[in-house]
C-alpha cells in the first residue's frame, strides 16, 4: 500500500460479513450479472441451466474478487474521498492485507470454477479481465494518467464476451461489439460523476480528467464519447444481434444521452468552484447536467442489455444487413 | 486470561457472523463441485 495516513472518519467497529460483501462492490457485481448473462443468451448455444447460472455466479465472483483488490490498494485515497471513505478498509473495519487475501482467494477460485463449469477461453478471458482490474487499473493507470478510466474500462467491458465464450466456446466479432458499447459508455459515464466530485479527487491526487485536464475539455470529451456511443450502440441492430425493439430503445436511449451531453457541455459546470455534493444523488442544482447524465447512463446500459436478453428469450424479427452477416 | 473479543459482545457477534458466512460459501463451494460433476458426467 502506498503509506498515506488513514484518517478514520467512522468509529472502528468489528467487521462482518457485510462488510466482506461490500468489499466485492456488489452494484458493479449487479452490472456485470446483467452484462454477462446478455452475453451468454446472446451466444445462441443450448447450455445446461445449472452450469450457465454457475458460470454467471462465477463471473460475478470474479468481478468481487478484482473489487476487493482494488479496495485492499486503494485505501489511502479511499479514505480523502467523500464518497469512498466509509468503505471498510479505510473505515478500518478490515484490514488492507485481509481484503488482499480475499480478492486473491475469490479470483483463484472464481477462475477455476468458470473453467471447470465452462471452458477454458472463458476462464482466461475471466483471469485477464480480473488482472487488468486489479492490476493493470488499479496500481498502474488509476494514479499515473488521465486516461485511466478510458483504458482500464476495458475492465468493466469484459463480462459479456467472458459469457459468450462460456456459452459457446467463441469470441465472435458480435461478442466484442458488446464490449465496445460498454467500453465507449465508461468514459462519458465516470467522468460525469468526476465533474462534481473532481474536489476529491484532486485531494486524493488521482488525475481524473476534470482534474487534469480541466472541465471544458472534460465537457467536450464527454460529448464526443456520448456521440460515438450513440453510434455504437445502434450496430447490433445492423449486425442481426439486435432486433426491433432493441433498435427504437438504442435510438431513443442514445439521442437522450446526446441531448443531456449537449446539455452539460453548454452547462458551464466546472469552470467555477460548485458547491459540494452530499452524496452522488443528493447534489445541488447546479450539478444537475452531470447528475443527470450519470444517472441515464447507467438506465441507458442496463436498457440496451435487458432488450438484448428479452428479445434473444423471446425471439423477435432482425434486420440484420448482409455485409454484416458474418459478425455472429 | 479472557479473550477481548469474546468479551465485547458485538465483536463476538460480528465474527459469528463472519464464520457463518465462511461455512456457508465452503458448503456452496461443495455443492458447485458437485452439480458440476453431476452435469458432466451426465453429458450436459
Amino acid at each position: 500500500m502506498s503509506g498515506i495516513a488513514i484518517d478514520h472518519p467512522l468509529p472502528v467497529r468489528a467487521a462482518g460479513w457485510r462488510d466482506f460483501l461490500q468489499l466485492l462492490k456488489p452494484r458493479v457485481m449487479s452490472l456485470v450479472v446483467v452484462t454477462a448473462a446478455t452475453g451468454m443468451l446472446c451466444a445462441g448455444q443450448p447450455m445446461n441451466p445449472a452450469l450457465a447460472a454457475i458460470a454467471i455466479l462465477s463471473i460475478a465472483v470474479g468481478a468481487g474478487g478484482s473489487g476487493a483488490l482494488n479496495m485492499a490498494y486503494d485505501a489511502d485515497i479511499d479514505a480523502l474521498m467523500r464518497r469512498t471513505r466509509s468503505r471498510p478498509v479505510p473505515a478500518g473495519r478490515i484490514q488492507a492485507a485481509d481484503a488482499l487475501a480475499l480478492g486473491i482467494v475469490l479470483s483463484l477460485f472464481a477462475v477455476m470454477v468458470l473453467a471447470i463449469a465452462t471452458n477454458w477461453l472463458a476462464a482466461g478471458l475471466l483471469a485477464f479481465t480480473i488482472v487488468f482490474y486489479g492490476v493493470v487499473y488499479t496500481l498502474w493507470l488509476k494514479r499515473r494518467t488521465p486516461q485511466n478510466i478510458v483504458i482500464g474500462g476495458l475492465a468493466g467491458a469484459l463480462p459479456p464476451l467472458v459469457g459468450w465464450a462460456a456459452a459457446s466456446g467463441t469470441a465472435p466479432p458480435n461478442a466484442w461489439l458488446l464490449v465496445a458499447i460498454i467500453f465507449v459508455w465508461t468514459p462519458p459515464h465516470f467522468w460525469a460523476l468526476s465533474l462534481y466530485t473532481s474536489e476529491d479527487y484532486a485531494k486524493a491526487g488521482v488525475p481524473m480528467m476534470p482534474v487534469a485536464r480541466g472541465a471544458a475539455s472534460t465537457r467536450r470529451q464527454i460529448l464526443a464519447y456520448s456521440i460515438a456511443l450513440a453510434l455504437v450502440g445502434l450496430l447490433p441492430a445492423a449486425t442481426g444481434l439486435g432486433g426491433l425493439c432493441y433498435l427504437a430503445l438504442a435510438a431513443v436511449g442514445g439521442a437522450i444521452f446526446v441531448a443531456l451531453a449537449v446539455r452539460l457541455e453548454r452547462s458551464g459546470l466546472g469552470d467555477a468552484p460548485a458547491p459540494s455534493a452530499k452524496g452522488l444523488y443528493d447534489t445541488p442544482a447546479v450539478i444537475a447536467p452531470a447528475r443527470d447524465l450519470f444517472a441515464f447512463s447507467l438506465i441507458y446500459l442496463f436498457a440496451l442489455f435487458v432488450a438484448l436478453m428479452v428479445e434473444h428469450l423471446i425471439g423477435v424479427p432482425t434486420l440484420r444487413l448482409a455485409a454484416l452477416g458474418a459478425w455472429s | 486470561m479472557s479473550d477481548p473479543n469474546l468479551d465485547d459482545p458485538a465483536a463476538f457477534k460480528a465474527r459469528r457472523g463472519r464464520n457463518v458466512a465462511i461455512a456457508l460459501s465452503l458448503v456452496a463451494f461443495v455443492v458447485i463441485i458437485f452439480v458440476i460433476t453431476l452435469v458432466k458426467k451426465s453429458g450436459g
